[in-house]
């Protein structure tokens, strides 16, 4: 990245040149503050680059853009495409059942996100260490793989065509015909959460694990002393000392409601499941990419962005008024 | 911890409960690989279920005559080494450079970078960006996005700051400029960071599906993962690429399920080799996803 020296003489010339310039420094301090900036500024234009950058382009939400046209020569729309979620009653109802897949699958999310508070207190309670470590080191590991390759799993195990429950079930004599479960709408919230489960609990208790050993040991000696049980110990010491670190990722939860992804989806997703799986990241993508309608498709990313910043600055007050500091 | 070390229904209950969770982590990676190394046929109709059946390893040879995946590996093994390096160099320098009070808008400039993290301007204004940039069917589009990460920032500067500052002034003192004492004095303390980052970015790369998803229609720019996925999809017919590979054996002759298979462990071998060594990072690197600006 920057230019380091690669040694020997060219090394020691870069050295007495530093050492030169730093004892001008010295004498004129500004010269040093522009120096840090910029070393810095490269970075900053990327940043400019990657991340500002693009929000010029808000402007394709208010013209009938299609790709190849330049954007000279196409029509100015105004606020056709927002108004249009409102007043076209066929796109009204297409966003209202994408926001309901958004928010139901969301809301799934935040339920289970209790499941690695119990996994990590009810792993604390497991006192033999290589089982706790077996136990630890293979739950961990579904995070570190892709979307593709759960799919990979999935089809594997689910698939109409030879899936090894299907082949289980139907060798026991309990399914006659091999059911499709990857290729039916039936619970697919409930799915897709619990593929994030199988995914992400192992590696969510390590927060929670991480925080049950910072709890003071004293404080179970205490209450044992005082006759506490290990159910009341866990309820009455562990539970209050891991709390602080749930809310936090529970307002963070809150703060990314919209946010919920693409990847997951898009792997999941197909003819059958669509109506049921399309959150908005992955209907933003149809509507753009699949269907080239770039207006619409960003109008919905700009309403996207402006909600998500609304909840964030929501869940930081709320987080600022129950425990006095903020997330962001 | 406890005096009383009778074992009660409670323990029995949870021990069960996680050897079964964990049973439901591991066996998708135990069946994966049993169904590469049996006999393909067996596998194809769904009979290797819970051990090996007719071992043999020639998919595992077989699978990179499969045109495009020998590409696809090095594009993805590339990406990872290159994309890793340049993140963790730039942000080991930036986190160093704004873990400095004296530079010019610190405080304007770390802002600006940090906001990145809480906006998204959306798909397609960030897809028409990387069409300007010449960034579509291009391999720097898979290393240079990622190269200045806010989160990865935020840990090395409030890594630096960790760090006595006195060995950094008595440096300056020696008439070391800033990048001397980025590189002889900074760079050894933060190493357990930089090498969490390491692992991570690595991670990411390796995994990454949908930046070749949007941006890359040129199958030599083709990542193992984008591949893989099309073999699900049914982009990619199956069918073609079995005769590719003649086998000596007609049980083991390559199968849409043996391609799938064998592909899918491709995948996800290096994650498992390097796994074992980056567990002692997890917590320093969950920490990446809870970090406060």
């Amino acid at each position: 990245m920057s230019n380091q020296p690669g040694g020997g003489s060219k090394m020691e010339a870069k050295l007495n040149d530093q050492a030169y310039t730093s004892v001008a420094m010295k004498r004129y301090p500004f010269k040093e503050k522009h120096k840090l900036f910029f070393m810095a500024f490269p970075f900053l234009v990327l940043v400019f680059i990657f991340s500002y950058l693009p929000l010029y382009g808000w402007i394709y939400a208010f013209y009938d853009y299609r790709p190849g046209i330049p954007l000279s020569q196409t029509e100015f729309v105004g606020l056709q495409w927002f108004t249009s979620l409102v007043s076209n009653p066929y796109q009204m109802e297409e966003v209202l059942r994408v926001l309901r897949n958004t928010f139901a699958i969301s809301a799934l999310g935040i339920l289970t996100s209790v499941l690695p508070v119990i996994f990590a207190i009810f792993l604390m309670e497991i006192k033999n260490n290589s089982f706790k470590r077996i136990v630890q080191t293979l739950t961990t590991l579904p995070n570190f793989i892709s979307w593709v390759l759960v799919y990979s799993f999935a089809f594997m195990l689910f698939s109409v065509d030879n899936g090894l429950l299907n082949n289980l079930l139907m060798s026991m004599g309990l399914i006659e015909q091999p059911l499709n479960i990857l290729g039916s709408d039936n619970h697919t919230w409930l799915s897709m959460t619990l593929w994030g489960v199988w995914k992400g609990l192992g590696w969510g208790a390590i927060l929670y694990i991480a925080a049950i050993t910072g709890i003071d040991p004293e404080l179970y000696e205490a209450a044992r002393v005082d006759g506490a049980s290990r159910f009341r110990l866990m309820w009455h010491v562990t539970v209050p000392g891991i709390m602080p670190t749930f809310f936090v990722l529970l307002i963070l939860g809150i703060a990314g409601f919209i946010n919920n992804g693409f990847e997951q989806y898009f792997v999941f997703s197909n003819a059958m499941n669509m109506s049921h799986i399309e959150v908005l990241d992955l209907y933003v993508y149809n509507v753009g990419v699949v269907n080239n309608n770039f207006g619409f498709a960003t109008a919905i990313s700009i309403l996207k962005s402006i909600v998500s910043l609304v909840l964030l600055f929501a869940a930081n007050s709320l987080s600022k008024l129950v425990r006095g500091e903020g997330v962001i | 911890m406890g005096k009383n070390n009778r074992i009660t229904i409670f323990d029995v209950v949870n021990y069960t409960l996680f050897a079964l969770f964990t049973l439901a982590c591991f066996f998708p990676f135990y069946y994966l690989f049993i169904n590469t190394i049996s006999s393909n046929d067996l596998s194809s109709r769904g009979l290797v279920m819970f051990y090996p059946q007719e071992i043999h390893f020639s998919n595992y040879i077989q699978v990179f005559k499969i045109p495009g995946l020998s590409q696809a590996t090095l594009v993805s093994f590339g990406r990872t080494v290159i994309g890793t390096v340049l993140t963790v160099a730039a942000s080991g320098f930036l986190g160093y450079l704004f873990s400095k009070p004296t530079m010019w808008g610190r405080k304007f400039w770390y802002r600006f970078l940090i906001t990145t993290m809480y906006f998204n301007a959306g798909l397609i204004p960030w897809f028409l960006v990387m069409l300007k940039l010449g960034l579509i069917n291009n391999f720097l589009a898979y290393v240079v996005p990622g190269i200045v990460s806010p989160f990865f920032i935020i840990l090395v500067k409030t890594f630096v700051e960790s760090t006595p500052i006195s060995l950094q002034e008595s440096a300056q003192l020696e008439g070391a400029g800033n990048l001397t004492i980025f590189w002889k004095i900074v760079m050894p303390l933060i190493t357990p960071i930089l090498a969490t980052i390491a692992i991570f970015t690595a991670i990411g790369q390796w995994n990454s599906f949908q930046d070749t998803l949007f941006l890359v229609t040129d199958s030599n720019l083709f990542t193992l993962q984008f591949i893989l996925y099309r073999y699900f999809n049914g982009a990619t017919s199956l069918a073609t690429l079995m005769q590719s590979g003649a086998s000596e054996n007609l049980a083991n002759i390559q199968t849409a399920t043996s391609i799938r298979t064998t592909v899918s462990m491709v995948v996800v071998i290096p994650i498992l080799l390097v796994y074992p060594f980056f567990q002692r990072y997890f917590v320093k690197g969950i920490m990446i996803g809870a970090v406060k600006g």
